[in-house]
């Protein structure tokens, strides 16, 4: 039933998404002090519209996302801070609503992976590079010192380069 | 009779897949000159083929013909030809055929101009081309025909969608698609090198274009798909990092990754393992967006477990070929040998610093746009992953990025001069000082941030400009001398400073409007004037209009700047009949590079009318940046080293080949 009344009201919300221009905030809506209506349209940038594909409430025409927005103001208005009104609205409809999700367990590897992406790829490749210097030190310590033959052969050849070139 | 020749034609194409897939693989296991030729003749047929499968479903779009399912559902006879065209991509089975139509594209583009290539090379690397067009010409025939007929034609059609009946739709996907699929050429040539087991710089020479190529190409899709979503969604976002956009994005990232480190394998014959690598998994993403996109599987994973048939097959397409891929990969990689060693501080260095950054960008990406899906589908928790969480992760990543950005051109190959090349970096980091310095005196509002963002970009732009100069030696010698040195410069050395610069153009674009634009909501009645941004905008009339296939409504906006008249503005709401649908066609009106943008709303009784009005301060040059990018690529892709390839060798290789 509950997967029924989701599916229900992904394709309302669709069809109405398509069905109207889009046109999130409403003139209604707009609260008179500008710093609050600041606070309320930075909160819902980050709120999600709970029955929309990938839509904040600022952004979406949904009439959830439009109730949404008007509870947002609502707990403005009674002098909520930010962290009160996500709260509120988190306790009311699940993590479901935020778009940038908080770390907790769940979402741990969300949040690391991008350090971990970063310091382990730079470690890998720190480590790359001294093993493949190191293996390059060694093979010019084993092949690099030449043999005594070698060295006779050199001075012969220096010898004979130096009697060629008399001017 | 043209819907059912479409369909037999592509099963011909499926058959001649079918044997490029094979043959010639076999061909060059023996050594046997003849099979190996084989990939040629049959890419091009195959192209052959599938062109006339789509040049029918064109055409049957074109008349109208409503006895096939697939134009039933997606045009109309009132449809303006150009839509009845574009409407061919606008919807799932034509959107494949278009796919497969592409590839196709790039399997004759390899057969025709591959003549340089080994013998052997250039067919394994067909081959796999055949393998991965087997498996998405199964996918169509199986799930997703468009040629399906209606036992009872119906007498009118059920039209396009209205959103995207818009002239943005007809580039866009096919750009897109001739990125997605362009990468193919490098994957194939990756896995073609894996199966051979040998690799040099010859390979990378002849892959770089390909990949160049479908960067371009993806470069401006992105671009264009971004604007279009800017002009006609109509609340005047570009970006809204929603899964359809990031399947995108991440090819782009992984290609330009792609596209740096296979200079390094060109000129310096080193990072081979990883350029492989790194071809296979933009392959491999560009694989995982069609799936994403095409599967259903971001509407609600439920929708994709009530109607699974087509996301499970491209699930099965992307697991075989992204988990056969890198088996052989883990398999066979270490056969490849090592290249040429090369200090941290290095052009080579710079490089991988790049390839670190923009892979970890990718992998952000990545995460952020699967990790919902994949923890529903474990736990049934739900969770949203939106624009905050990317801004918080994915931006900080760009500021190494971009800060290291101008050193790479300047450093040397194999051991670099850091103080040196700082030293030349002096002017370009001094311009930034003073633009930020000059930005925090005068421009009030906004972050703190965006002063500080715009002095990077605007190192980006002078560093890049720097190297040019360097180069060519201007400020040290006569100016005419510099000029024709700079003439003469290679140019890839210019394509590199255009896409550099371009970096730089569309973060400056990026940044003054998300931190200086301007929004007016109201509603205005015939006579209102509404101020914004030191503009006037006067509402004169609302009118009514008859199009094609559309109402629509206009308000006429007369727009002043200090009194004086500088122009109108009609935006618009258009209702489509047929699907009981509206679209906004917001007015925009350039000033310079900034926009004033009007997007309508309600009508209220009293006849007044919602309107958003913005003012977005500097915002074209988002748009620009890419343009410049991809105009780079084009200089960089006409350079007369990549168009020649390295025939003298490769013809020698060639000709000893079947000797082998």
């Amino acid at each position: 039933m509950g997967k029924f009344v989701h599916a229900v009201s992904v394709i309302l919300c669709l069809a109405l998404a398509l069905a109207q221009p889009a046109f999130a905030v409403q003139p209604d809506e707009v609260m008179k002090d500008p710093a609050k209506e600041a606070r309320a349209r930075e909160l819902s940038r980050e709120l999600r519209c709970m029955v929309c594909q990938n839509q904040s409430i600022d952004d979406s025409e949904a009439p959830l996302a439009r109730d949404l927005r008007l509870l947002v103001r609502e707990r403005i208005a009674a002098g909520d801070s930010n962290t009160q009104v996500i709260d509120f609205l988190v306790s009311r409809y699940g993590e479901y609503v935020l778009l940038k999700p908080r770390f907790e367990g769940q979402t741990l590897l969300l949040w690391l992976l991008t350090p971990l992406a970063l310091g382990g790829g730079a470690f890998g490749l720190w480590w790359q590079h001294r093993r493949r210097s190191r293996l390059a030190t060694n093979d010019r310590d084993e092949r690099g010192a030449l043999t005594p033959e070698e060295e006779v052969r050199l001075q012969k050849l220096f010898a004979s380069q130096a009697s060629e070139t008399p001017e | 009779m043209i819907a059912e020749a479409g369909h037999y034609a592509l099963v011909l194409a499926l058959a001649l897949a079918l044997i490029q897939s094979t043959v010639p693989m076999i061909g060059a296991r023996l050594r046997d000159p003849v099979l190996m030729n084989v990939a040629r003749s049959t890419a091009l047929a195959q192209l052959l083929f599938v062109g006339l499968s789509f040049g029918a479903l064109v055409l049957l779009h074109v008349i109208s013909d409503f006895s096939v399912a697939n134009v039933y559902e997606n045009s109309h006879s009132l449809k303006p030809l150009i839509y009845k065209i574009t409407g061919v991509w606008g919807n799932h089975e034509g959107s494949m055929l278009l796919w497969v139509s592409i590839l196709a594209l790039f399997g004759g583009l390899v057969a025709l101009f591959g003549n340089n290539l080994p013998l052997s090379l250039r067919a394994n690397a067909l081959g796999v081309q055949g393998w991965v067009s087997t498996a998405f010409y199964l996918f169509i025939l199986l799930t997703s025909n468009p040629f399906l007929r209606l036992v009872n034609p119906p007498l009118e059609g059920r039209d396009l969608n209205p959103v995207l009946q818009d002239p943005g739709l007809a580039i866009h996907p096919p750009m897109l698609y001739l990125g997605y699929v362009g990468f193919s050429i490098s994957f194939s040539f990756a896995i073609a090198a894996l199966i051979e087991g040998r690799i040099d710089a010859a390979w990378a020479r002849w892959v770089r274009p390909w990949t160049l190529m479908a960067w371009m190409f993806l470069t401006l899709g992105i671009a264009m798909g971004s604007y279009w979503a800017y002009y006609e969604l109509g609340w005047g976002g570009w970006w809204f990092w929603d899964p359809v956009e990031n399947a995108s994005l991440m090819p782009w990232l992984a290609g330009t990754a792609l596209l740096h480190s296979a200079v390094v394998m060109e000129k310096r014959n080193a990072l081979k393992v990883w350029t492989v690598l790194l071809a296979i998994l933009t392959f491999s993403l560009s694989l995982l967006g069609t799936f994403l996109v095409r599967s259903g599987v971001l509407t609600s994973v439920h929708a994709f477990a009530t109607d699974p048939t087509r996301g499970v097959f491209i699930l099965l397409i992307l697991c075989v070929f992204i988990g056969g891929s890198l088996s052989l990969y883990a398999w066979r990689a270490s056969s490849l040998k090592q290249g040429g060693l090369f200090a941290p501080i290095s052009r080579e260095g710079a490089l991988v610093l790049n390839n670190l950054l923009l892979t970890t960008a990718c992998a952000t990406v990545f995460i952020g746009t699967l990790y919902p899906l994949g923890l529903e589908v474990l736990t049934g928790e739900r969770i949203s992953v939106g624009a905050p969480f990317f801004n918080l992760t994915f931006a900080p990543l760009f500021v190494p990025l971009l800060l290291a950005l101008p050193f790479g051109p300047l450093l040397a190959w194999k051991r670099g001069d850091i103080a040196g090349a700082a030293q030349r970096l002096y002017a370009a980091g001094i311009v930034a000082l003073v633009s930020i310095a000059v930005l925090w005196a005068w421009v009030r509002g906004g972050s703190a941030f965006a002063p500080l963002a715009i002095g990077l970009a605007v190192f980006v732009i002078i560093g890049a400009l720097t190297d040019i100069a360097e180069r060519s030696m201007l400020f040290r010698m006569p100016l005419s001398i510099a000029l024709r040195r700079a003439r003469g410069l290679p140019r890839a050395s210019w394509g590199t400073m255009f896409a550099h610069v371009g970096v730089g153009v569309a973060l400056i674009g990026i940044v003054c409007e998300t931190t200086w634009n301007t929004e007016l909501i109201s509603t205005l009645k015939p006579g209102d004037v509404a101020k914004v941004a030191g503009y006037e905008l006067k509402l004169d009339d609302i009118s009514q209009r008859q199009g094609p296939n559309f109402g629509e409504m206009l308000a006429h906006f007369t727009v002043s700047e200090g009194g004086k008249m500088i122009g109108v503005m009609t935006p618009s709401k258009r209702s489509f009949s047929t699907r009981a649908m509206s679209t906004t066609e917001a007015a925009l009106m350039s000033r310079g590079v900034s926009q004033l943008y009007i997007s309508l709303g309600d009508t209220a009784a009293s006849g007044a009318i919602a309107v958003r009005i913005y003012h977005k301060p500097m915002v074209l040059l988002i748009w620009f940046g890419p343009l410049l990018m991809a105009f780079g690529g084009l200089l960089s892709l006409s350079d007369r080293r990549l168009r020649v390839g390295a025939p003298k060798p490769a013809k020698a290789s060639r000709s000893l080949q079947p000797a082998e």
